[in-house]
C-alpha cells in the first residue's frame, strides 16, 4: 500500500454488493464500477428498511415514542433511548434522581461493550476468522442476560422513562456486573492475543483506507471513524451530559487514520467503558429511580437539540415543539449515516476486499442508517 | 473563544439589519417559559438575524436565521472556521405557508460551539442552493430532506430519492400529507 494505484481507462463492469450480502451486515447495497479487482466508482444505495421513525415521532405522544429509539440501532439501543429521554427532560425541565442517572450510565456502557463485542466478532469474520465471533458472542451473552434481568428484554430495550427508570436494579444485577468486569478484562487480553497481533489480520488493515481529518469533517464522521483519524472527539467529553463528568476515563485516539486504527480505538473503548462501569458501581448512590410525583411532560414551544455518544458515534436528536402533546417535528441524526456516506468517496481505487474490510471498520448497523 | 468570533462573522451578514437582529435575543430563555404561559397564541415568525441561545435549555449556542441568498455565505464562514456538518433537516410550518431548512454544525475541538443555520422558503416553490460544494457530506442529508419535504436543492449533483422508494413522488413529512 505504498505506491498509489493507477486505474487505467478501459472496460469497467458494474458489481452489485448487496442488498443481501453478508459483508454489508444488513440490507445495504453498494453499486460498484469495477476495473478488475479495483473500484473505480461506488454508489451506496440505502433505504431498504426505511421505516419513517420521524413521522412516527410526530404522530405519537412523547411516551409512546420511547420504544421506537431502540428499534433504530438494535446493537446499542440504550444509547439512543438515553439521548431521547435527556432531550425531553431538558426541554420539559424534569429533574432526574441521581441514582437513575448513574444506572443509565452503567447500562449504556454495558450496552456499548455488547455492541463493540458484536462488531469485533463480525469484523474479524469479515476478514475470514470465524472463531473470535464465538468468543465475543459468549461475552456479549453475559451482558444481555444482565440487561434482560432489569429491563425485561434482550435487544430492544425500553428501560428509560422521562424522569428516571422503569425499575431499579437488583442485587443480582449488581453482583453480575461486578463479576463481569474482571472476566471482560481477561477476555480483552485474550482477544488481543488471538486477533490483534495476527499477521494476516494486520496486513489486511494496516495502511488500508486512510481517512484524512478533512474528509471526516466534511462528512461529519464521529465515533471511532473520527478518533482513528486523530480527532479527539467524544460527546461524553466534548459536551458532557448525564453523570459522565463524574467519571475518570480516557478517549482513545489513534493517528494512523487506517482501518487498524479504527479497530484499536474500539478495542480500547471497551476497556474505558469497563472503567466507567466500575466507578459507577462504586459511586452508585441510594435513593429513588423516579421522581416522587409523576412528571408532567409539557414542552414549551421551541427548538431543542441533544447529542449523546452512542456506540456508533454522535447521535443527535432535535425536537421542535409547538406546545402540544406530540412533537411538532422530531429529527434523528444517526451517526452511521454520516460515517457510511464517506465510503463512496474513500473507496475509489481500492481493492474490493480492502473496501469490504473498510466497510467493516465503519461498524454499520443498517436500521440505524435507514431509520 | 470561537463563539464570539462566529457570532461576529455571522452578524456581518446583516450589515444594516444589525439593529433588528439584536432585539430578539433579550430574555430568550429565562422568560420564554413564563411568557409562553401568558400568551399561548402563536407569535410572529422571527426576523432574520443571529441569536445567542441558552445552551442548557436548547442544546446549541448560536441560532442564525438567514435568507436564502445569505445561506452559502453563512456556510462558508462555518467551513472556514472548521466546523463539521452534523445534519440537515426541514420543518413544515404550514400555518405560515413556509418550509424551514435547518443546518446543524458543531466542532471537533473542545471549544464547544453548536451553530444552527436556518432559512425559510415559501411552501409553493421550496428551493435553496445546495451546499455540497462546500460540504461534500451534505449530499445525503439534502437528498433526505428532498425526500421528506420536497425541498429542491439547486445544483445538487444527484437529487434522487434516497430513503424513499426510487419512484416516490410524495413527501411524507409535509403536514398535509395523507397516507
Amino acid at each position: 500500500m505504498t505506491a498509489p494505484i493507477q486505474i487505467k481507462s478501459g472496460e469497467t463492469f458494474t458489481l452489485n454488493v448487496g442488498p443481501q450480502h453478508p459483508a454489508t451486515h444488513g440490507v445495504l447495497r453498494v453499486k460498484m464500477d469495477m476495473d478488475g479487482e479495483y473500484i473505480v466508482n461506488a454508489e451506496t444505495v440505502i433505504g431498504y428498511i426505511h421505516r419513517m421513525h420521524e413521522k412516527m415521532g410526530e404522530l405519537k405522544t412523547y411516551p409512546q415514542f420511547l420504544m421506537n429509539l431502540s428499534r433504530m440501532d438494535y446493537l446499542g439501543a440504550l444509547g439512543y433511548s438515553h439521548g431521547h429521554v435527556l432531550l425531553v427532560e431538558k426541554a420539559a425541565g424534569i429533574e432526574v434522581p441521581e441514582r437513575a442517572e448513574y444506572i443509565r450510565a452503567i447500562t449504556v456502557e454495558l450496552n456499548r461493550i455488547a455492541s463493540h463485542l458484536f462488531w469485533f466478532g463480525a469484523f474479524v469474520m469479515d476478514l475470514g476468522g470465524f472463531s473470535p465471533l464465538m468468543y465475543a458472542l459468549q461475552d456479549r451473552e453475559y451482558i444481555l442476560d444482565m440487561l434482560e434481568g432489569i429491563t425485561g428484554s434482550r435487544l430492544t430495550y425500553c428501560y428509560y422513562r422521562f424522569g428516571g427508570l422503569y425499575n431499579d436494579v437488583d442485587d443480582t444485577f449488581l453482583a453480575a456486573a461486578r463479576r463481569f468486569i474482571p472476566r471482560m478484562r481477561k477476555s480483552l487480553k485474550k482477544y488481543h492475543k488471538l486477533v490483534t497481533g495476527n499477521i494476516i489480520f494486520r496486513k489486511r488493515l494496516e495502511g488500508i483506507a486512510p481517512l484524512t481529518q478533512e474528509i471526516c469533517r466534511k462528512y461529519g464522521a464521529t465515533s471511532a471513524v473520527a478518533r482513528g483519524s486523530g480527532i479527539n472527539f467524544d460527546v461524553r467529553k466534548n459536551e458532557p451530559y448525564s453523570v459522565y463528568p463524574e467519571f475518570d476515563f480516557d478517549i482513545p485516539v489513534y493517528h494512523e487514520c487506517d482501518s487498524l486504527a479504527r479497530y484499536n480505538v474500539r478495542m480500547e473503548e471497551m476497556e474505558q467503558s469497563l472503567r466507567i462501569i466500575e466507578q459507577g458501581l462504586d459511586k452508585l448512590p441510594d435513593g429513588p429511580v423516579m421522581p416522587e410525583k409523576k412528571p408532567r411532560i409539557k414542552i414549551p414551544p421551541g427548538d431543542y437539540y441533544q447529542a449523546v455518544e452512542t456506540a456508533r458515534g454522535s447521535f443527535g436528536i432535535r425536537l421542535v415543539s409547538d406546545g402540544g402533546k406530540n412533537p411538532y417535528r422530531l429529527k434523528l441524526r444517526s451517526p452511521t449515516y454520516s460515517n457510511m456516506h464517506l465510503f463512496d468517496e474513500s473507496c475509489r481505487g481500492m481493492l474490493i476486499m480492502d473496501a469490504l474490510a473498510f466497510m467493516g471498520s465503519l461498524d454499520l448497523v443498517i436500521p440505524e442508517i435507514d431509520r | 473563544m470561537i463563539r464570539e468570533k462566529i457570532l461576529q462573522e455571522l452578524q456581518g451578514l446583516f450589515p444594516q439589519a444589525a439593529e433588528p437582529a439584536k432585539t430578539p435575543p433579550p430574555s430568550d430563555v429565562a422568560s420564554e417559559a413564563e411568557t409562553e404561559k401568558k400568551k399561548p397564541k402563536k407569535e410572529e415568525p422571527r426576523a432574520n438575524g443571529v441569536i445567542e441561545r441558552d445552551y442548557k435549555v436548547h442544546g446549541y449556542h448560536i441560532d442564525a436565521q438567514v435568507s436564502v441568498d445569505q445561506l452559502l455565505g453563512a456556510v462558508n464562514i462555518l467551513d472556514k472556521l472548521e466546523f463539521f456538518i452534523e445534519s440537515i433537516t426541514g420543518v413544515d410550518w404550514i400555518k405560515e405557508d413556509q418550509l424551514e431548512v435547518i443546518y446543524d454544525f458543531s466542532r471537533y475541538d473542545f471549544d464547544l460551539c453548536r451553530v444552527v443555520i436556518r432559512t425559510r422558503v415559501p411552501r409553493k416553490d421550496p428551493s435553496v442552493p445546495t451546499i455540497t460544494e462546500i460540504y461534500a457530506g451534505a449530499n445525503w442529508h439534502e437528498r433526505e430532506t428532498h425526500d421528506f419535504f420536497g425541498i429542491k436543492f439547486e445544483g445538487h449533483p444527484h437529487l434522487i430519492p434516497l430513503l424513499l422508494p426510487e419512484d416516490a413522488d410524495f413527501h411524507p413529512l409535509l403536514k398535509d400529507y395523507k397516507a
